[in-house]
């Protein structure tokens, strides 16, 4: 069978699948590709090339509601990244290196549930639930966009804050306390320079995904709290022009960023 | 001796509970933010889902069973003829079929990909696996958007199929089904190819070598050895496909148009223009419970095959 090929023969290889992998890559890349190069032409077209130009940048920077969109998604994200990183930072710590204990697995349901449960029904369920909020206070500020955020960014927090928690074991603290530190001063001058690096990419993943959300967004804010992504999910019905691709090559670039230092974090753990 | 070692356990006892309430409290603050803006709301929604509607939205506190009725059967206004609820039965089907057949296209692609990556060198699989994730943790709304630029009437894979004379028109893909099938794959793809890796990764590829000294074909060996090695990873990179397409929102609503709706896109409607809240969370409820349906049945499939693997 090699023979008749030519090639060496190779338990590795399949035919056609390296091919279709190949394809696989430029198509996952392709479209992103052409969005931020798009961004970039100076004429007011999405499929013709004009020449290079940055204006379409100054353009989205110039605009008041792209303005005041940045503001709040950047208010908000950072918020609920805080808030999430430090709920998910104690919640790590509860659920890891201890014997079992009535409820953990409850405890696990409850922190992963905004993985599984789809955001569309959560998003729904926090509009029914905020609504008669709304009514019985009168309150119509950020808090609401918050507090939502906060929540379903805990299980992207406590992941990484877990996994990093797992592979350190408890010889140290117990060292600590054997040495007559209290529990806050262990905890303080032990665990948390050792947990440093997986509560970082905790809080990064954090605010990427606050970042990043759409559907809850949309469905708890109110009038005149539209973040960039909504900003865009409700311009996307009108004429589109390179403002567009810019304000999304903007909003890419930090997420690839953001991701690219998690990634190396995570490296030089292993 | 007992009674000392009995003394031991009672305080061992003792540290076991102060040990389980710490962790209680240290979990307290993360459970109440959940149960605030999380679970909390799924069992108000529940409520909500037996009350009945308001007229202009909102809710009348009155008990009522007309939201589940109208998930399934539909009254005519004029006649009051009951009959099944067809338009929400074609949103349901169109939902099921394109969810399945974005799962199937996206192993088609996925299962390849991720035999390519497990078959690197190992210094450099990371460096591959970095390019899938890359994608995954960008702006969904983003990635759709770049779709809807490519697919448009005047985009660029029209254009180009004009400029190459195999086309005359333009064919219209933005805002038809095969949009929304196109739009989901390209997002969840990487949700397809890293549990597939994961579970290629560990593949022992001694068998696959003694597969073909047994003079196994290359289609019998992916068939008979490597499939069902690998089969816990196809099944849960297919439920982590399912699953989000089922429930997907932005996607058919920007690369749908409005017209083609899938079932997210019909529970919004309740909350805007239709402004029935109780068929709303009565239709978000369905969809939950397809979804954990879904999940139950791959925990079963999960941990029979650890059973039978030992």
């Amino acid at each position: 069978m090699a023979s008749a090929t030519g090639k060496p023969f190779s338990v590795y290889k399949l035919p056609g699948f390296g091919f279709i992998a190949i394809v696989c890559f430029v198509m996952l890349y392709a479209p992103i590709i052409i969005l931020v190069a798009y961004s970039f032409n100076s004429g007011s077209s999405l499929a013709l090339w004009e020449g290079f130009s940055w204006k379409w940048y100054y353009s989205a920077w110039q605009n008041e509601q792209v303005q005041d969109a940045t503001v709040l998604s950047l208010v908000i994200a950072l918020q609920a990244a805080l808030y999430s990183t430090i709920l998910a930072t104690m919640a790590a710590l509860g659920t890891t290196r201890t014997r079992r204990f009535r409820g953990q697995t409850a405890i696990y349901t409850m922190i992963n549930q905004p993985l599984m449960v789809p955001e569309i029904v959560t998003a729904v369920a926090l509009l029914i639930c905020f609504a008669v909020i709304k009514q019985a206070t009168d309150y119509q500020g950020l808090a609401y966009l918050v507090i939502a955020h906060t929540a379903f960014c805990i299980p992207f927090a406590y992941l990484p804050i877990r996994a990093r928690l797992e592979d350190m074991d408890l010889t140290l603290e117990t060292a600590a306390a054997d040495l007559y530190a209290t529990p806050w001063r262990s905890f303080r001058q032990v665990t948390l320079p050792l947990l440093w690096p997986g509560i970082l990419a905790g809080s990064m993943l954090a605010f990427v995904i606050s970042l990043d959300d759409v559907v809850i967004t949309e469905f708890v804010k109110s009038a005149g709290q539209d973040t960039l992504p909504t900003f865009m999910l409700g311009q996307l019905r009108r004429v589109i022009t390179p403002e567009m691709n810019a304000i999304a090559s903007a909003l890419l670039a930090v997420s690839v960023l953001l991701v690219s230092l998690i990634f190396l974090l995570n490296r030089k753990k292993s | 001796m007992t009674s000392e070692s009995q003394q031991l356990s009672v305080y061992e006892q003792a540290a076991h509970r102060k040990e389980a309430r710490r962790n209680w409290l240290l979990c307290t603050p993360a459970l109440v933010i959940l149960l605030f803006a999380a679970s909390g709301p799924l069992l108000v929604m529940l409520f909500y889902s037996f009350l009945e509607a308001g007229n202009y939205g909102g809710v009348e506190y009155r008990l009522s069973f007309d939201g589940w009725f109208n998930v399934f059967f539909h009254r005519d206004i004029f006649d009051d003829v009951v009959g099944l609820a067809d338009a929400h039965a074609s949103v349901f089907w169109r939902s099921l079929k394109l969810s399945g057949m974005t799962t199937i296209t996206c192993l088609i692609i996925g299962f390849p990909t991720a035999y390519f990556i497990a078959t690197r060198p190992r210094q450099s699989r990371n460096f591959w696996l970095f390019l899938i994730t890359i994608p995954f943790w960008t702006n969904l709304l983003i990635r759709t958007f770049a779709i809807m630029e490519l697919i448009r009437n005047n985009g660029i894979v029209n254009n180009l199929l004009i400029d190459l004379h195999i086309i005359n028109e333009p064919i219209q893909m933005l805002y038809t089904d095969f949009a929304i099938m196109i739009g989901m794959t390209y997002v969840y793809l990487p949700l397809m190819i890293l549990p597939l890796y994961a579970s290629m990764e560990k593949l022992d590829f001694r068998l696959i070598e003694a597969a073909y000294d047994l003079y196994a074909t290359r289609l019998r060996v992916l068939r008979k050895v490597m499939i069902p090695l690998i089969k816990p990873g196809i099944v849960a990179g297919s439920i982590l496909v399912f699953i989000p397409s089922l429930g997907a929102y932005v996607t058919p609503r920007v690369l749908g148009g409005g017209k083609n709706l899938m079932l997210g896109n019909l529970i919004q409607l309740q909350f805007d223009q239709g402004q029935n809240w109780p068929l709303g969370a009565a239709l978000s409820i369905t969809l939950l419970v397809i979804v954990m349906v879904t999940l139950l049945i791959y925990v079963r499939t999960v941990q029979n095959s650890d059973v039978r693997n030992g």
